[in-house]
């Protein structure tokens, strides 16, 4: 049963990263139906930002908590100024282009952000301090599930909350439903399309940023190349769940997760990415929106 | 004119012909003939080209001293290009030529091939660099030795280490699915089914660049492993390092060269300690390979190239083992390479009856207080 359990949260974890990069993917196809390849380097950037804030932060000599507070936060607003930025520069020039024309601007943004990194930073991996602390109650469990694992968990349920709240209650949420039913419609009854593309891709770096932060904490370790593993992975996740779905997003990051945590556990973890992918096929073959995805025009 | 240019041309070749029969008559006199067979030109003479310039350092030093048996050393350098249809070549001419040992080849392919051809003619064949396992371990090659451990040396030691020292009677086997260390794996997966005082209790493969490796340190958790023979790279072994102990397994851990970075253990930091890791033996400091290298950097104003030391030694061992055999003679030559020990830039060795050298290879190192520390 504690195996179980341990695949079960392992997977959770997982999925819960996978997750928060999937809604940057879907949430940006949502209104503009482009696939955002840039978006696992905007993870990378977030993590490499929160790297050099603790660095600097730690030898001030602050208290873990608050250096990973403060770092999160930086690494937030950061990565939503890059997203925002690279919209800005590689996506809505091509805004009436070709999706296509706009798709390979996507993928020569991730190598230009990648390269960037590998030569601002370096190709090593660089150690990435773990800031959560092992907590005391928790040590009964550690076998089963760590401190940082639960912190991850925690904060995807608290940011799924927050987003839940923005798009359900608040205007700009109001805005990017109307845009991501009908732009053209949005425009003649007022509602600034630009500005909410551009908010949409800020809120998406953010999810990203935390999601970032919180797993090279977990794992200990970063350098350039991370975002783009995880951000196919990201990807996966959200065309499972249906692109454009922000709930399909989360759900379609949860059974990624628990599909690799388990067909690792319990078959082998050779076949682990074979196995993700066939139940990504399974699906798609029988719901080819994914899982909550809808059957309207919004189909890739 | 043209005339002329024809008549010169034909001199010149009957010249060039006659100074080669020159050097053969010169060659048939009492000397001990060493052929240095391997890539001298081509893609991979940067493999070759220092076992040469190790040969020449040695016989010099040799002759100059005397020779062997009061007998001059003459090298016979052929090249193969790396390649097994050229090797045979090779070993034909220097057969022809009447050599009586050869340092070489370079490649374990090339050297294959060739040994058939010395094996027919009894010729010892002492390789400083091809590390294919069967060419010592099939048993077909009596005549071949080499001064390079062979790929699956590190598997070996890891098993050893894991089963004499560790007394694991549980082990897990895991690998990168990468050539390197799923090569390793099986080489230790092989070795530990054979052994009765172990069981493999997992034997997997994790993907590169995974996120997190939790689904499998748990089922290293469950399989109640006493040890983990990793065969990979450092950043997935950090990773699995880091999760494992996080999940307040001390399970020892056991990896090979490419974890035996210092990168590992900034990246692991204290999840790092006691992990163990196999490597090449240290020699920097052995004072022989030190007068080796210096005398390369006199010689040809250059720091030694890629199995250098391997071929330094191979010459010395062979050309020790002549002087103590009292002859070329084939089976006393290989009597003495099996018995007798030979100071060399490598450390002090002979060769086992397989023929791999005894002495030369891979140490367990392990780390403490953040450094690889060699475990004796």
């Amino acid at each position: 049963m504690d195996y179980f359990l341990g695949l079960f949260l392992g997977g959770l974890t997982r999925g819960s990263i996978y997750a928060l990069i999937a809604l940057g993917y879907t949430m940006v196809y949502g209104i503009i139906e482009l696939i955002n390849f840039a978006h696992g380097e905007i993870y990378m950037i977030g993590a490499f930002t929160a790297l050099i804030v603790i660095s600097v932060l730690t030898l001030m000599g602050m208290n873990t908590i608050a250096i990973l507070v403060i770092a999160g936060v930086i690494a937030v607003v950061y990565s939503s100024a890059y997203g925002y930025t690279l919209e800005k520069i590689a996506y809505k020039p091509l805004r009436a282009a070709p999706r296509l024309s706009a798709l390979i601007s996507a993928i020569g943004m991730s190598l230009f952000l990648q390269n960037y990194v590998l030569l601002a930073q370096t190709s090593d991996f660089l150690p990435f301090p773990n800031l959560v602390p092992d907590f005391e109650f928790m040590e009964p469990y550690a076998h089963i599930i760590g401190s940082a694992e639960i912190v991850i968990l925690i904060t995807t349920a608290i940011v799924m909350i927050l987003l839940t709240i923005l798009i359900k209650f608040t205007n700009i949420g109001k805005a990017m439903r109307a845009a991501s039913q009908d732009k053209t419609m949005a425009l003649l009854v007022g509602i600034n399309v630009n500005r909410v593309i551009s908010f949409t891709f800020v809120v998406g770096s953010a999810t990203a940023a935390i999601g970032g932060v919180l797993i090279a904490s977990h794992i200990g370790m970063i350098n350039f190349y991370i975002g783009f593993i995880a951000g196919i992975k990201a990807f996966v996740a959200a065309v499972l769940g249906g692109i454009g779905s922000i709930p399909g997003a989360v759900l379609g990051g949860f059974v990624l997760g628990w599909t690799e945590s388990f067909a690792t556990g319990y078959i082998s973890s050779d076949y682990e990415d074979v196995f993700a992918f066939l139940f990504l096929v399974l699906i798609l073959i029988f719901r080819p929106q994914g899982i909550l995805g809808r059957s309207d025009k919004h189909k890739a | 004119m043209k005339n002329y240019l024809g008549k010169a041309c034909i001199a010149v070749i009957v010249l060039v012909c006659s100074m080669f029969m020159v050097s053969g008559v010169g060659l048939a006199t009492d000397t001990i003939k060493l052929g240095v067979a391997g890539a001298h030109s081509g893609d991979l003479a940067s493999y070759g080209i220092p076992s040469v310039k190790a040969a020449e350092l040695v016989v010099k030093d040799i002759n100059a001293r005397g020779g062997i048996l009061g007998r001059q050393v003459v090298l016979l350098v052929e090249d193969d290009v790396c390649k097994p249809e050229v090797a045979t070549n090779t070993a034909t001419k220097l057969l022809s030529q009447g050599v009586d040992v050869v340092m070489g080849h370079i490649c374990s392919g090339a050297t294959k091939t060739a040994l058939g051809i010395y094996k027919a003619e009894n010729i010892i064949c002492m390789s400083p660099s091809a590390t294919n396992p069967p060419l010592t371990q099939s048993g077909d090659y009596p005549n071949f030795y080499r001064t390079i451990a062979s790929d699956d040396a590190q598997a070996r030691l890891e098993v050893d280490y894991a089963l004499n020292v560790l007394k694991a009677k549980k082990i897990a086997v895991l690998h990168d699915k990468g050539d390197y260390g799923k090569g390793l794996a099986e080489f230790a997966k092989g070795f530990l089914e054979k052994d009765p005082r172990s069981t493999v209790v997992l034997y997997e493969g994790v993907t590169p660049g995974a996120v997190d490796y939790s689904a499998v340190v748990q089922k290293i958790s469950r399989s109640e492993a006493d040890a983990v023979i990793f065969g990979g790279y450092h950043p997935e072994a950090s990773k699995i390092i880091m999760q494992m102990r996080k999940k307040r397994m001390d399970t020892a851990f056991i990896s090979d060269d490419g974890v035996k970075d210092d990168t590992f253990i900034k990246v692991a930091g204290k999840y790092a300690e006691g992990v163990y890791a196999t490597g090449p033996r240290d020699t920097s400091k052995n004072p022989l390979a030190i007068a080796a290298t210096e005398a390369h950097k006199k010689a040809y104003g250059s720091d030694p190239g890629a199995f250098f030391l391997n071929a330094y030694a191979a010459t010395q061992a062979l050309l020790n083992a002549i002087e103590k055999a009292g002859s070329t003679d084939y089976q006393k030559v290989s009597q003495a390479l099996k018995t007798e020990y030979v100071e060399t830039p490598l450390g002090r060795i002979k060769f086992d009856d397989r023929g791999d050298a005894i002495g030369i290879g891979f140490s367990i190192y392990q780390v403490r207080d953040g450094v690889y520390v060699e475990v004796k």
